[in-house]
Formats: structure tokens, sequence, C-alpha cells
């Protein structure tokens, strides 16, 4: 992955959006890796969650919300309770998942859940769901 | 103390097993808890958004219904539920200012919410109030030789603060298992996420999380993996069909929630468990275990 860094970028509103959502400040961490090497969900991810911080700081949007890892996270919170900086990189996850979302980009398209689909999980699942995935 | 019980949305469906265990096991633990009126959905995820206040609105309007029923103290079953409320609940009691934005959005409820009600999880009752030893005294029936695995999932541990034991090692549930006579062997998946809502979109990524769990339990020795949420037991339970289609060396296991084996250890009938809720049934191991 080829990855231009610029000034620009890293004083765009996207990093401060990402920091306001979150509560997080991005600078904190410093790249141990402890997150990804926990994270029970990794073997699904583009990105791992290190490195998610890492282009959160330099304000990589484009690569972040096109990636499949912050909709695989599903906010378990095994990076957030382990991180030896305090990072909650969970909420971070959720702060780009918003940035997304909040364009009225649906991740999961309830119309398109077919009556079997919906009747085959429970409510739990379906709120869940909706909750994290739509908007 | 008043225990106003919370059941949340799956309880009344899919994990009526859950329920219908507890409410047995409770009563013949003389433990009375009254169902609140008016509940509503607690929107089973704690919004991680710092300017999301409207998402914490629902979890506050069931401890507002709590205090109605003039209860200091909402019982919930849940995992989901118990995070949801619990969080809800200290993060206004943290932040005065949104409770009362809160409360003000909420004009039309008679009781104003004043951060005093606790939220508890039935593991926190039955450790802590009404005690292992205790149930241990009630205990009439016993299995021969039953090993599981203890699954808590994500959030009933997580994260610091809300969870009810260690978050790396928690061992509430092998306490209450060797209470009742059932061995529990060593499970390094136990805190590990099933996958939880990816079960809508990604069902296969959850079938994959589920071989590697049902299958460290196979190896460890366990007869049986109980839960305490009704998200990991379905995920947990119902796919193991695409666990099975991915792994050809996957074998099935059954997944029971801890109140079952609680009530069939305090002698409660056959029909408070809802086996029929089951994919993969518990009946024959719990029949070969002499616990049938």
């Amino acid at each position: 992955m080829r990855t231009h860094i610029s000034q620009k970028k890293i004083r765009d509103d996207f990093v401060r959006k990402v920091e306001e959502l979150s509560g997080q400040k991005l600078l904190v961490c410093y790249q141990c890796g402890k997150c990804s090497a926990g994270c029970p969900q990794v073997g699904q991810m583009d990105i791992l969650p290190n490195q998610v911080i890492r282009l959160a700081q330099l304000g990589q949007k484009e690569d972040l919300v096109a990636s499949k890892t912050i909709w695989v996270c599903a906010s378990c919170l095994t990076c957030n309770v382990r991180c030896p900086k305090g990072v909650k990189i969970a909420e971070v996850m959720e702060a780009v998942r918003q940035v997304v979302l909040r364009k009225r980009k649906d991740r999961v398209r309830i119309e398109e859940l077919t009556p079997e689909q919906r009747a085959s999980v429970p409510p739990i699942a379906l709120i869940a769901s909706f909750r994290k995935s739509t908007s | 103390m008043n225990i106003s019980y919370y059941p949340g949305c799956t309880l009344k469906n899919n994990a009526k097993n859950f329920e219908d265990s507890t409410l047995c096991a409770l009563a013949k633990l003389g433990l009375e808890v009254k169902e609140l009126d008016r509940w509503n959905c607690c929107g089973t995820v704690f919004s991680l958004a710092t300017d999301d206040l409207m998402h914490h609105l629902a979890p506050i309007r069931n401890l507002v219904r709590s205090k109605e029923a003039g209860s200091d103290t909402v019982l919930t079953l849940c995992a989901m539920c118990y995070n949801t409320l619990k969080r809800a609940n200290e993060k206004v009691k943290a932040d005065p200012d949104s409770l009362e934005k809160i409360n003000d959005f909420m004009d039309r409820e008679k009781v104003k919410y004043a951060g005093d009600v606790r939220v508890l999880h039935l593991l926190e009752v039955l450790r802590d109030e009404v005690t292992f030893p205790a149930i241990a005294k009630k205990v009439q029936r016993r299995p021969r030789g039953l090993r599981v695995a203890n699954y808590y999932g994500c959030l009933l541990v997580r994260p610091k603060g809300i969870g009810l034991d260690d978050m790396e090692n928690p061992v509430v549930l092998e306490d209450l298992m060797s209470a009742l006579g059932v061995e529990s062997v060593e499970f390094p998946y136990k805190t590990e996420c099933c996958g939880a809502y990816q079960t809508v979109d990604q069902p296969d990524t959850v079938a994959e999380r589920t071989y590697h769990i049902i299958t460290s339990a196979r190896r460890q020795g366990a007869d049986l993996v109980t839960v305490s949420c009704p998200l990991c037991a379905f995920n947990l339970d119902f796919r193991q069909t695409g666990a099975a289609r991915l792994f050809q060396d996957f074998q099935a296991m059954p997944v029971v929630y801890f109140t079952q084996l609680l009530a069939l250890s305090l002698g409660c009938p056959e029909e408070a468990q809802r086996f029929d809720l089951h994919q993969v049934d518990p009946r024959p191991v719990l029949k070969a275990k002499g616990y049938l």
C-alpha cells in the first residue's frame, strides 16, 4: 500500500472529527501493536487495528473509510483493555464508522435482507447490527 | 432488597430457555423478582461516539421504570442488556450535564432520574447476595462427571469498571459450577468475541469464530459450553451448521445457559429448560451424565 503523507492531510478536518467523536488523542499511540496481537477478528481485517490508529493520526481518510476492518470490528473491547497507553481503539473504529454512516451510507441495508434472513436471527442480533451498521 | 427484573427483547422469544430456567431457579432459591412494567429495548449496544446522547435515552428510561416500581436494583440476565444499562447508568452518574439533558428530553416522565438505581447481573446476585455455598446446600441433583467450558464472551467482563469479574481470567462461572458439582475445564477462548451481531451480514465470519471456540472447548475435554448471553448462545449453537460446512474436522457440541444447569441442580422440571429452542440438543449429554 502506497501512502502519501502531507501536512494538509494531517491538519485536515477528518483527524479532528475522529478525535472528537472517539474522545481519544490519537498521538498518544506509540504503535506497540498490542491491539493487533490480541484482536480475535484480525484474520478478517485488511488493515490491522494499530494501523488504523496510525492512518488516523496521518489523516488518511480514504484508506480508512474504504477499509473492511472498521466493519469487521465488533467492539469486543479486548484492544481497549490491553492498550498500555489507554487508547480506546474501539472508539476510534466507531468514529470512522460514524464518519461513513453520517453520510447516509449504510453498511447493512435493511431492505436488502430477505424475510428468511431476518427471521433466522434473534432480535438482539438485528438491533445490534442496525445500531452499528446503519445511520 | 427490592429487585426489578429487566428481561430485554430476546429473553421473550429465542432465549425463553434462559428466562424460564432462571425464574424457576430463583423461585427455588427463594429470591423474589418482579418484571418491570412497560420496559423497552435497551438498544443492545452502548454507543461509543461521544456526541450520541440520544442512544443513551432508552437504557435510562428503563431505570426510570425501576424507580417508578419503587425499586433501587435492576436485575439483568442478558450480557448485552447488562452492559448497556450499566454503562449508560455510569455515564450519567459521572456526567451530570448529560443526565440533565436526558431528563429534559424525557419531560413527560413523572420521575426524574437521579442516577440512583443499581444495575446487577444475575451472576453478581448469585455470587454476592445469595452466595455459592448457600446454593450448594440447595442442590438436589448432581451430574456424574460432567465437564463444561464456561464462555463469558465480551460484555460480561469488559470494559474495566463495568465487567463483573477479572477481564482476562474471570472465574465466577467456574465457582458457580463447582457449587453445583460440575467440573469446569481450562478454556483459553472464554473471553474471545464470537462475532456478535455480524451474524446478520457476515454469518461465515461468525461460523469461523464458532469453529475455533467450540473446537477449543472440545480439545480441553468439555462435554458442553455454558453461556450467559443470548447472542453468544445463538452464534455458538446455530452457527455450528456453518462451522461444519467450512471445517471438515468440526464436531458439534451443545451450548446451554448456565441457568439451565442451575435449574437442573435445584430440581426444576424439564419444562423450564425449553430444550426445543436449541439447535444442538443438550439432552443426550445431560442424560448420559445422569443430570436428566
